[in-house]
């Protein structure tokens, strides 16, 4: 074999498409005002980030629309990619292997499809936390109150709403923890970020962390025909 | 009447910082003896003129309550209730007016997320802040008596002030003042709750043993108390809470998981902080972009 090291501009391998981002980032801007007007009626500590709703009257009204937007968006990407993110038998390995994907240690684990384990759970952990989220949330706003019963006829009890802002609250502590880890591993998986921002990835990046997805892309798109795998100039 | 240090802030709602301890000599009470009321409504058109509120006409469904409940605009509300006394036979016309207690422990306080909304002053009233009030209606969920409505015209809280804005003028709360019975009095804590014991005595005397004041322990004490001819019973007049406290669900909402959950999101970041610190970042090497090219040109 011969070791051929860096000649000319890596390859480039399509992630994501338009619609998938456009899909992501509406998700990802919803999110981002829900954790900041969520957290300032969190803490009293944190009420200081209703200023940039322009006040706490702004935040409390913003918060469940910005929810609905969010639920309906993470719908999208819940249909679009639930496949490829159903459990299998590397992903078990790929776990029992924790040490050596904090420490970057790629070489020494199992080659995996599009999603590794972690993603994986990152998206079942929010495919559950986000319909406890829009429930409980429902029962903490007065037109989802409204609506539930009118439309559902489901009248909650003074006792159930206290319930779900207890949950609300509880569920979104875990929402925000998986997003930390969401959001940290793509800035420390470094060549990620371009997957949701121009699409794309280096073919070295599916290589390192992706090597039986980048093998399924080049076996079903090949390198001329389809522009999804691009050989460098 | 004295004044009753009205703007003394004891607590405040969201608010880290703790108030300075001002004399709490004097609290203020409204004792309600329920067994002298005649249902006259003159504390409700009271509130109403006083507040310069406007309750829209409704609709009669049979009842005599009117409106059918508290609202934005009716921060006290006479609540009616027939009951057949199974030991005497008779049938007793059960009148409560209905309104804000100002627990001493206030549940809307500690469920309010924006500060300054929600105060109690040293003198015992429980006053929500317009001006600091986001509308979001978890003072509902914190009170323990269901007395907080939220306005649906500009989405503030509203409740009975005690009238704080006429004590601080040495007058009385207006719905005292129109009273035509007496049945609702208005003084200091202490003197209203000797007033009470007189009051429980003399109904005593005309049979009924189990008269009382309602001042529930489980929020500390109330500044709106009750004289109750059946003070073993609270829950026949009109659904009054039997042994009110804050709910247990709002006091984790409001305690642990509000102090745990700070703690294992800030643990979190400091974790993603730490391990990029220590570990730095996971580049794609030279070696891995080779082995793709290959890969894409069918030579592995």
């Amino acid at each position: 074999m011969t070791t051929q090291t860096n000649t000319g501009a890596p390859v480039t391998v399509r992630r994501y498409s338009g619609s998938a981002r456009l899909n992501h980032w509406v998700m990802a801007i919803s999110f981002v005002l829900l954790l900041l007007s969520g957290l300032s009626l969190f803490h009293p500590s944190l009420f200081v980030l209703s200023g940039l709703f322009g006040g706490g009257g702004t935040a409390r009204w913003l918060h469940p629309w910005a929810g609905l937007v969010f639920a309906i968006s993470f719908m999208g990407l819940f249909f679009r990619f639930f496949a490829l993110n159903l459990p299998e038998r590397t992903d078990i390995v790929w776990l029992a292997k924790l040490k050596h994907v904090l420490t970057g240690h790629d070489e020494y684990l199992p080659e995996v499809g599009k999603y590794n384990a972690g993603q994986k759970l990152v998206f079942w952990i929010q495919a559950i936390l986000v319909p406890v989220m829009l429930i409980t949330g429902l029962c903490l706003w007065a037109p989802g109150l409204a609506w539930m019963e009118q439309t559902l006829g489901f009248k909650a009890s003074i006792d159930q709403q206290r319930l779900a802002a207890l949950i609300h609250a509880m569920a979104a502590v875990l929402a925000i923890l998986v997003w930390i880890v969401h959001v940290y591993a793509a800035i420390w998986v470094r060549g990620t970020i371009g997957a949701m921002t121009t699409g794309t990835v280096t073919g070295g990046w599916g290589w390192r962390h992706h090597r039986r997805w980048l093998r399924e892309e080049v076996v079903a798109h090949g390198t001329t025909e389809h522009p999804r795998v691009t050989p460098g100039e | 009447m004295t004044t009753f240090q009205p703007l003394d802030v004891v607590r405040r709602s969201a608010s880290v910082t703790t108030s300075p301890a001002p004399n709490r000599d004097v609290e203020v009470a409204k004792l309600i003896d329920v067994s002298k009321c005649i249902g006259c409504k003159a504390c409700q058109s009271a509130c109403l003129e006083w507040n310069d509120l406007k309750e829209p006409v409704g609709v009669n469904v049979g009842v005599y309550d009117n409106p059918h409940d508290l609202t934005p605009n009716t921060w006290t509300l006479m609540r009616f209730t027939e009951w057949e006394n199974p030991t005497s036979g008779n049938l007793e016309w059960l009148i409560r007016k209905d309104g804000c207690m100002h627990c001493e422990d206030p549940g809307c306080l500690k469920a309010c997320p924006a500060p300054g909304a929600i105060v109690q002053y040293a003198n015992g009233i429980v006053d929500f802040q317009k001006a600091n009030c986001i509308g979001c209606g978890y003072c509902v969920k914190g009170c323990p008596f269901n007395i907080p409505r939220i306005s649906q015209v500009d989405h503030k809280a509203y409740k009975c002030t005690l009238c704080s804005d006429r004590l601080a003028l040495g007058q009385q709360p207006a719905c005292a003042k129109a009273c035509p019975t007496s049945a609702i009095m208005f003084g200091t804590k202490a003197e209203m709750v000797a007033q009470a014991e007189k009051n429980v005595s003399i109904l005593k005397t005309r049979g009924f043993d189990k008269a009382g004041l309602y001042n529930p322990p489980g929020v500390g004490g109330t500044h709106v108390m009750y004289v109750l001819h059946h003070a073993d019973q609270p829950q026949l007049y009109a659904g009054l809470a039997n042994n009110p406290r804050i709910s247990p669900i709002v006091e984790m909402w409001k305690g642990v998981s509000k102090y745990a959950g700070m703690a294992v999101m800030g643990l979190a970041a400091l974790v993603g902080v730490a391990h990029y610190a220590i570990k730095g970042p996971n580049k794609v090497s030279d070696e891995d972009e080779a082995q793709a090219k290959r890969l894409a040109e069918g030579k592995s």
